[in-house]
């Protein structure tokens, strides 16, 4: 161990974990000796608990599990994973993820990625990878800034964010995560928060399952660059100086259950309800009977990708749950697939192909 | 093929040691598929062949224009040959652009065959011609079949039902059957390969053989033509031989490597002129266990390639300069992860999108150098058509046995030239297969095993290899510097030192054989003054004007790098012993500025950047011109002087816009 290293970074061999004949994976074997370096009150760290506790209950080995990161805060967690791990180049973490999990259709590979890595420099990887239905589990952690540069505005931020970058507040509009992943046709989008560690369990569990390309945003302040007040945690908890407004930060995030009408606000006053002329989205009664009841499953997508607009009009901010999961044979299948029908056979003779149909021979 | 041979009435078939023949006509005019069909026949009955696409960027330029030009070289011989020829025996010029654009380079005395169709003042027009060269006698000099193809091929295949679009369109076959019979070609290989080629198309199909035996059969019948040429076999070393592209020839040497390394072929790529070829191929090739994957960009193609390695693939990504300049921060990536992956880079004229078919050498310092931070990887070349299948063995060799990415330069020349290709027997094939971890490789502190992933093989120093899926040998690896043997994260100075040049290390005792020299006249030190030494694809023109230079009676050396990081480590040694050693490059001097740098030895530099091969002829007397330069010299001082005068006259001779580089100082410092 150096003095300046981060402990010990090899792996610890003994009692491997997870597979049939072997004892039950617990916390401890997904869990490196590394110290870990965030700011005390990140939510990367909860995240980080969360994501421990989660996977031994997956029944995946650790060794069978793969996490590769991008640049950024939260790409540091695949050190702090005793699984294989990537922590690759800035924006590009789907690219390495998908080379690795089409060819190895046994692993369950992960993304660690945050909303500058995802949606700025490698905003053309994360959609190609959603469109192509990669079978990656994509952990967006969306802070709305730059934390490991200090603090500039990134492309979550709001309008008027001011940043080092932005003294003057800046202009860009942002990026809503959900919608741009619904528009890249992705077949499961999810949004959560870190500061509710059974809504994030039960929301990563969700998209450890599902096969296919997962998006999950995770909600998060940055405690040194960008303080958001911790949240309520939603429906019911509202004080009673937000009564009046949906839209109040205070009342925290809209929850989405698969099958139950969106209400929210103090004793569910108000709900989202659907037009039936337009079939827009909008913030009603809780009471009336339009109420929509959500469906994770509805295959046409325009429905979740106006859920999640809402926010920009009549909500605080995008609900949280999932917003879309529904079956698409995923990329890894279709190409695994191509190489078993390719070759029904067994595999092609190499002399034979190198002498192909149009060879001469010269006499000795 | 000497000219004189051409004009004379002979009494049957003249026998010829060599040709060079020139399809040229509109980039629709299928001249491409002409020239492979001609090169396949000419191999199929065993001469040596070498050949020259040469196609504009834009899939259609305008039609009939100069612009629109697409031409196809090919040099067939009863002996070895190593490049498409300087200069044209034969034309066979589609329209009057195609004419245009290519009457000056045919050999005075050559043979023109002309399709008359288009010659009419729209034709004349287009192709920027204020008089028709028919009629002028401005092609005197030269042997003109002018004909109509267009209205014959029509007329060939009236019987099958085509519009009358597509009927001309079989003109390059009609064209293609009478240059055959010209060259006593059998055309029994086009048939099957056109039955094949058109088998969803039974009208086309059968009209390109109509096509195609008409025009045999106009040549047979007609007494249009004076003379039938034929070319021997050449004497080829026994063996299965087939006709190869470079492209396909570097796609075939991944899949051998990938099999002889035990281990699926993974290749990321990203579509780039003149690189997609190999994406072609390897897509095609699903039965024989590659994976190939179309990624949205050049930089997601190298970091699948990387993830691909990772998982255990044989990991390769493909691509040309500009893709090249948007990988290098992957690259970097993998230098320091160390893992195996193999990069091609198909070179094309740049900078930036430069001149997209053409080809050029000027990649190489952005593959020796061309990343931030200490960086080095190995970098190879490929010198022609059939040497890619062996390059890209030895790639994937380099790249597996010391965990490192490989940099394989090809060009746009070696990528669509082609060339028989003697097919290796499998056992002929090194076995390059790699140990991948299985097992801890040490025990910590109290007694446990662990896994070290930066531990080193004393003699390579590679680090070992355990891919996802192994139990109790988890680990990351990543961007930041690593501890040496854990692999942890460390910010420490002296391990960061450490670790920098222990890669360096690595890549500086890459197993790279000896430079051989080439010279009849003995060994280095007692054979020839001069040496002319090159990478790529130049070692054919340069091969061959050597041989031409020691035919006139003077002494010359030849060296070729395939290596050229690491660099052979006999390369000082051998540089020394000559009084000049010229480095013909297709840039302004890289491998010359780069020989200085690791050797200290001074060179004299022979560039051009025009998009094409170097000419023989235009080597052979820059060679001639540095050895009387130094026979003429007393000192070496003097000499370079008399070389660069003698040069720069050649230069204005050649109006080819060359340039000789040199320094006297380093020059003689490196003595």
């Amino acid at each position: 161990m150096s003095p300046t290293g981060e402990t010990d970074g090899a792996a610890r061999a003994e009692e491997p974990a997870g597979t049939a004949g072997r004892r039950a994976p617990t916390v401890a074997d997904f869990t490196t000796a590394n110290e870990v370096r965030w700011c005390p009150g990140c939510g990367d760290h909860a995240i980080l608990s969360t994501m421990r506790g989660l996977l031994p209950a997956l029944g995946v080995a650790p060794e069978n599990t793969v996490v590769v990161s991008g640049i950024g805060c939260s790409s540091r967690l695949p050190y702090y994973l005793d699984t294989y791990g990537m922590h690759s180049i800035h924006g590009r973490a789907p690219t390495f993820a998908t080379g690795v999990s089409i060819n190895r259709p046994d692993l369950s590979v992960w993304v660690v990625t945050g909303d500058g890595d995802a949606l700025s420099i490698g905003g053309n990887h994360l959609i190609h990878a959603l469109r192509r239905n990669v079978n990656l589990k994509i952990l967006l952690f969306n802070n709305h800034i730059y934390g490991l540069t200090k603090g500039q505005f990134s492309p979550a931020s709001k309008v008027g964010t001011v940043s080092p970058s932005s003294p003057h507040g800046s202009l860009d509009y942002p990026f809503n995560p959900i919608a741009l992943a619904l528009g890249a046709g992705a077949t499961f989008v999810a949004r959560t928060i870190d500061t509710d560690r059974r809504h994030l369990t039960a929301t990563l569990t969700a998209a450890a399952a599902h096969k296919g390309a997962a998006l999950v945003e995770i909600r998060q302040g940055c405690p040194t660059f960008n303080a958001i007040p911790r949240q309520p945690r939603g429906s019911g908890d509202a004080a009673a100086s937000v009564e009046a407004d949906p839209a109040s930060p205070e009342l925290g995030p809209v929850r989405l259950s698969p099958g139950l009408p969106i209400v929210f606000g103090p004793n569910d006053q108000w709900g989202i309800v659907r037009d039936p002329n337009t079939g827009e989205l909008a913030v009603g009664n809780g009471g009336d009977a339009r109420v929509v009841v959500h469906d994770p499953g509805t295959q046409n997508s325009t429905y979740a990708y106006a859920l999640a607009r809402l926010a920009e009009t009549a909500l605080g901010e995008p609900p949280i749950g999932i917003y879309r999961s529904v079956s698409q044979p995923s990329f890894d299948q279709l190409f695994q697939e191509r190489l078993a029908t390719a070759r029904p056979g067994g595999r092609g003779e190499l002399r034979t192909l190198l002498t192909g149909s149009d060879s001469w021979v010269v006499a000795g | 093929m000497p000219t004189d041979q051409l004009p004379e009435r002979p009494d049957g078939v003249r026998r010829l040691e060599n040709v060079v023949i020139r399809f040229a006509g509109d980039s629709g005019d299928g001249m491409q598929l002409t020239g492979d069909r001609f090169g396949a026949q000419a191999a199929a009955i065993g001469n040596d062949v070498a050949t020259l696409p040469n196609y504009p960027a834009e899939i259609r330029a305008p039609s009939g224009t100069v612009a629109g030009v697409s031409s196809y070289q090919l040099h067939i011989a009863d002996h070895d040959i190593t490049t498409p020829g300087d200069q044209p025996d034969v034309l066979v010029a589609m329209n009057p652009a195609a004419l245009r654009a290519n009457v000056t380079e045919l050999r005075p005395g050559g043979v023109i065959i002309l399709d008359t169709d288009a010659f009419t003042e729209l034709g004349l027009d287009k192709a920027g011609y204020e008089v028709d060269p028919l009629t002028d006698g401005s092609l005197e000099a030269y042997q003109l079949f002018a004909i109509n193809l267009t209205a014959l091929a029509s007329a060939a295949v009236a019987d099958h039902n085509l519009k009358r679009k597509d009927a001309a369109r079989t003109k390059n076959m009609y064209a293609l059957g009478l240059v055959s019979w010209m060259f006593s070609q059998p055309i029994e290989d086009t048939v099957e390969y056109l039955r094949k080629r058109f088998a969803s198309k039974p009208d086309v199909q059968a009209a390109n053989i109509a096509a195609l035996r008409a025009g045999w059969i106009y040549g047979e019948t007609t007494e249009a033509f004076a003379s039938v040429y034929e070319v021997k076999p050449a004497a080829l070393p026994p063996g299965t031989y087939r006709h190869m592209k470079g492209n396909k020839g570097i796609a075939y040497g991944l899949v051998a490597a990938a099999h002889q390394a035990g281990m699926p072929l993974f290749l990321g790529a990203y579509p780039i002129t003149p690189a997609s070829e190999v994406l072609h191929e390897l897509s095609a090739l699903t039965s024989y266990d590659v994976r190939s994957f179309q990624a949205e960009d050049e930089i997601a193609a190298i970091g699948a390639a990387i993830g691909g390695s990772f998982a255990g693939m044989l990991g390769v990504t493909v691509t040309s300069g500009p893709g090249m300049a948007l990988k290098s921060e992957a690259i970097g990536l993998a230098v320091i992860m160390e893992l195996p992956l193999v990069i091609v880079n198909v070179q094309r004229g740049g900078p930036s999108t430069g001149l997209p078919t053409k080809t050029e050498q000027s990649d190489l310092l952005q593959a020796l150098y061309g990343r931030h931070g200490e960086a080095p990887l190995p970098v190879i070349a490929a010198r022609s058509p059939a040497d890619g299948f062996d390059s890209a063995l030895e790639a994937a060799r380099i790249a597996l046995a010391y965990r490192t990415p490989v940099i394989l330069l090809s060009d746009s020349y070696i990528a669509n030239g082609s060339e028989p290709w003697r097919v290796p027997e499998l056992d002929e094939l090194p076995n390059i297969g790699i140990e991948l971890a299985t097992e801890p490789n040490a025990v910590d502190e109290v007694g446990n095993p662990v896994f070290l992933p930066y531990a080193r093989d004393p003699a390579t120093l590679a680090r070992p290899l355990a891919i996802p899926g192994t139990p109790g040998l988890a680990h990351r690896i990543g961007g930041l510097e690593k501890q040496d043997l854990t692999g942890a994260v460390s910010y420490d100075p002296d391990n960061h030192d450490l670790m920098i040049r222990t890669r360096q290390s690595k890549i500086d005792g890459v197993d790279v054989p000896p430079l051989e020299v080439d010279d009849p006249a003995g060994p280095p030190g007692s054979g020839a003054d001069v040496l002319v030494i090159g990478w790529g694809s130049t070692w054919g023109p340069i091969g061959e004007a050597c041989r031409q230079v020691r035919a006139e009676g003077l002494k010359v050396a030849q060296a070729h790098l395939r290596h050229i990081a690491p660099l052979p480590a006999n390369l000082t040694s051998v540089l020394s012993e000559y009084h000049t050693v010229l480095v013909p490059e297709m840039n302004l001097g890289q491998l010359a500025g780069h020989l200085r740098r690791e050797t200290l030895i001074d060179t004299v530099g022979y560039n051009q950047t025009r998009g094409m091969p170097f000419r023989v002829a235009e080597l052979a007397s820059v060679i001639t011109r540095v050895i009387q330069g130094i026979d003429d010299a007393d000192t070496p001082e003097k000499a370079v002087g008399d070389v660069t005068s003698r040069l720069a006259g050649a230069k204005a001779g050649a109006g080819t816009g060359s340039t000789v580089t040199h320094s006297d100082a380093i020059r003689e410092a490196g003595r």
